[in-house]
């Protein structure tokens, strides 16, 4: 059984100008102790996808209009946000794209991790300082002792995501979801701060759901891919296969848009680009959602959504191509 | 932070001067002799008036005048009322316990009417509550204090006799008089109180409205903290640093409104002292009164600044 098992997830947004359906019948399911990387464009719903298991999305105006999120075999959809505060940071941890503004400003660092450790955890005040001190450690936050008392503003971008980290995981989650972890970090960091997120997923046994729009940091630390555009999850595959022989045009098109540095200079292309942008999702038109950019689009694209189906023993797509047969 | 405080009240210093100066030019300048009854009557001879003139340097240019009042200042000598021939700094702390009881418990009525109000109105936006809250803000800072004062007076003491509506200082004790006092308050702090708790409400609603939509809010959510916990831990204590500065901005109005209020509700205090020194001409008493007004608007503002420094630690005391 799957730890995490999302089936048919609609999370829909009411504004203004209509219903916007971000996220639009997703599918996802996570191992115990896999890395799961989702990837895709900005606005393609995968951060939405992340927030509404454990409904940390506003509602209103968002709301779960369809679909099941079975956690061990128990469907969070129906639960209410005090239901599922016992099992926010305690089951599933969080980690945010933005270190600078994740951490309250007027509170220390200790004693945000602290909290999510005394909510959970039956421990004295005395214990969960200990217990956050060797989180800090954990992270390789050095002089962690000293650095428990000082606040967010005193840290480092870096250094305040290590913090994120710490907080996560300081309850031992069964799963972490990580929302673009590295996004607003410099190369050298993001580099450190994966191979931390790795480190401590190999310590703890934890599944990571590792949400980004990088392609590098999926090759290298997922074990399977969930490639999503538009509000639904386009393909997944095992990462290897998805690399080697990615088949919907997006996965296409975002996996010849890495620039590479293997190439001889005589071989290089000029980096392709995906032409046009995400569609806006308030009535969205039927048919294929990436048919007005796709190159290989067909008379049926716009007339009849492609389902997910499996291609090969682990990899599913969607997409009409190929379909003819 | 005491040294933080102590060059606070350094800086004070020049900004008191400052507003001393002007005050003191402006009054100057105002129409009004304090001697202009003594000059039509007829039983006080003018040499008479020429002396009690040079007694106290009226005649002198501005300049000095303002030079010895501020000298006199310096030593504790307020001044000495042409009107109640008494000296000023008596007269002032006769009257001002009064003003800073009523203006004192108007403010703690706002405050705890305005900040529970104002955060659970916050974390329910555009409910029924929310609503009702806004529109009772609204008519609250809509109508001006001399209008429901006269408003409650013709209610509460004409109509249903409840409250007195003439304010007496009568100096006493026991637990009849303090009750007496207490009952005789009620109206004005009423109608300060809730014309402050009507804008503040609305400055604690936008300011918790403001942080409760921030990452770090998500981040004490994701905790499973609970409802509760993350309104009075990671987002009341964030939205209170700029409510505070805006309470201390508005002290001078509140201590101006209490000037009409004082009037309305016949409250001896210091502002119905300005008002009736400013009708007499006792430019000694105006001065020393305005220049309490700025000195107590300079404190609100100097505690505003501590507050400000204990609420959020990125300000530090250096």
């Amino acid at each position: 059984m799957a730890l995490l098992d999302i089936k048919g997830l609609k999370t829909h947004f009411s504004t203004d100008a209509g219903i916007l359906q971000a996220v639009d019948g997703v599918d996802i399911s996570i191992n115990r102790g896999e890395t799961l990387c989702v990837v895709g464009e900005s606005g393609c719903g995968k951060t939405v996808t992340a927030m509404s298991i454990l409904k940390l999305i506003a509602m209103p105006p968002g709301r779960i209009v369809e679909g099941e999120i079975m956690f061990e075999g128990r469907d969070l959809v129906p639960l209410t946000s005090r239901e599922l505060d016992d099992i926010r940071a305690k089951e599933i941890g969080f980690i945010f794209q933005e270190p600078m503004t994740s951490l309250n400003p007027v509170l220390t660092i200790g004693e945000q991790i602290a909290e999510s450790l005394r909510r959970h955890e039956p421990v004295t005040k005395k214990q969960a300082l200990e217990r956050t001190i060797e989180m800090l450690k954990l992270v390789q936050i050095p002089n962690a002792a000293g650095r428990v008392h000082h606040y967010p503003h005193q840290f480092s971008g870096g250094m305040r995501q290590r913090v994120m980290i710490a907080m996560a995981l300081a309850c031992r989650p069964k799963l972490v979801i990580a929302d673009e972890p590295t996004t607003a970090l410099d190369v050298t960091i993001q580099a450190q701060i994966l191979d931390l997120l790795q480190d401590m997923k190999e310590r703890f046994g934890m599944a990571v759901m590792l949400i980004t729009h990088a392609m590098g940091v999926v090759a290298e630390t997922a074990q399977r891919v969930v490639v999503m555009y538009a509000g639904k999850v386009v393909e997944e595959a095992p990462v290897d296969e998805l690399f080697g022989n990615p088949r919907h045009p997006y996965t296409q098109g975002l996996i010849r848009s890495i620039p590479r540095i293997d190439l001889d200079a005589e071989h290089k292309t000029r980096l392709e680009a995906i032409g046009g942008s995400v569609p806006i999702l308030i009535n969205p038109p039927v048919g294929c959602r990436f048919a007005p950019r796709c190159k290989h689009a067909m008379s049926i694209c716009t007339q009849k959504e492609p389902r997910l189906r499996e291609i090969a023993p682990g990899h599913r797509m969607a997409c009409h191509l190929g379909d003819a047969s | 932070m005491s040294q933080y405080i102590l060059r606070r009240l350094m800086i004070a210093i020049p900004s008191l001067l400052g507003i001393s100066l002007v005050l003191f030019f402006v009054l100057a300048l105002a129409p009004g002799d304090p001697f202009s009854e003594l000059a039509t009557n007829p039983n006080v001879p003018p040499e008479v008036q020429a002396a009690l003139r040079a007694k106290f340097g009226l005649d002198d240019p501005i300049y000095l005048r303002y030079l010895h009042w501020l000298a006199a200042m310096a030593q504790g000598d307020w001044g000495f009322s042409f009107v109640s021939r008494v000296d000023v700094d008596t007269l002032i702390l006769q009257r001002l316990p009064t003003t800073l009881y009523v203006v004192g418990s108007s403010q703690l009525l706002a405050l705890l009417i305005a900040i529970p109000v104002g955060v659970y109105a916050a974390t329910r936006p555009y409910s029924l509550f929310d609503q009702l809250a806004n529109t009772f803000a609204f008519i609250g800072f809509s109508l001006p204090t001399f209008f429901t004062g006269i408003l409650f007076i013709l209610i509460f003491s004409v109509k249903l006799d409840w409250l007195p509506f003439v304010y007496s200082s009568v100096p006493g004790s026991g637990i009849p008089w303090l009750l007496e006092m207490i009952r005789q308050a009620i109206m004005p702090v009423m109608v300060l109180g809730l014309f402050q708790a009507a804008s503040m409400t609305r400055f604690v609603r936008s300011a918790m409205l403001d942080v409760i939509r921030l990452d770090y809010v998500t981040t004490a959510r994701a905790k499973g903290l609970g409802q509760a916990k993350v309104i009075v831990k990671h987002v009341m204590r964030n939205a209170m640093i700029p409510v505070v500065t805006l309470i201390a901005l508005q002290m001078p109005a509140v201590f101006g409104g209490a000037i009409v209020t004082e009037q309305i509700f016949r409250i001896p205090g210091i502002g119905s002292l300005l008002i009736s020194s400013i009708l007499a001409n006792d430019t000694p008493v105006v001065m020393a009164v305005t220049f309490v007004f700025a000195c107590l608007v300079v404190l609100f503002n100097l505690i505003a600044d501590v507050l400000y420094g204990w609420l959020d630690p990125r300000i530090s005391f250096r």
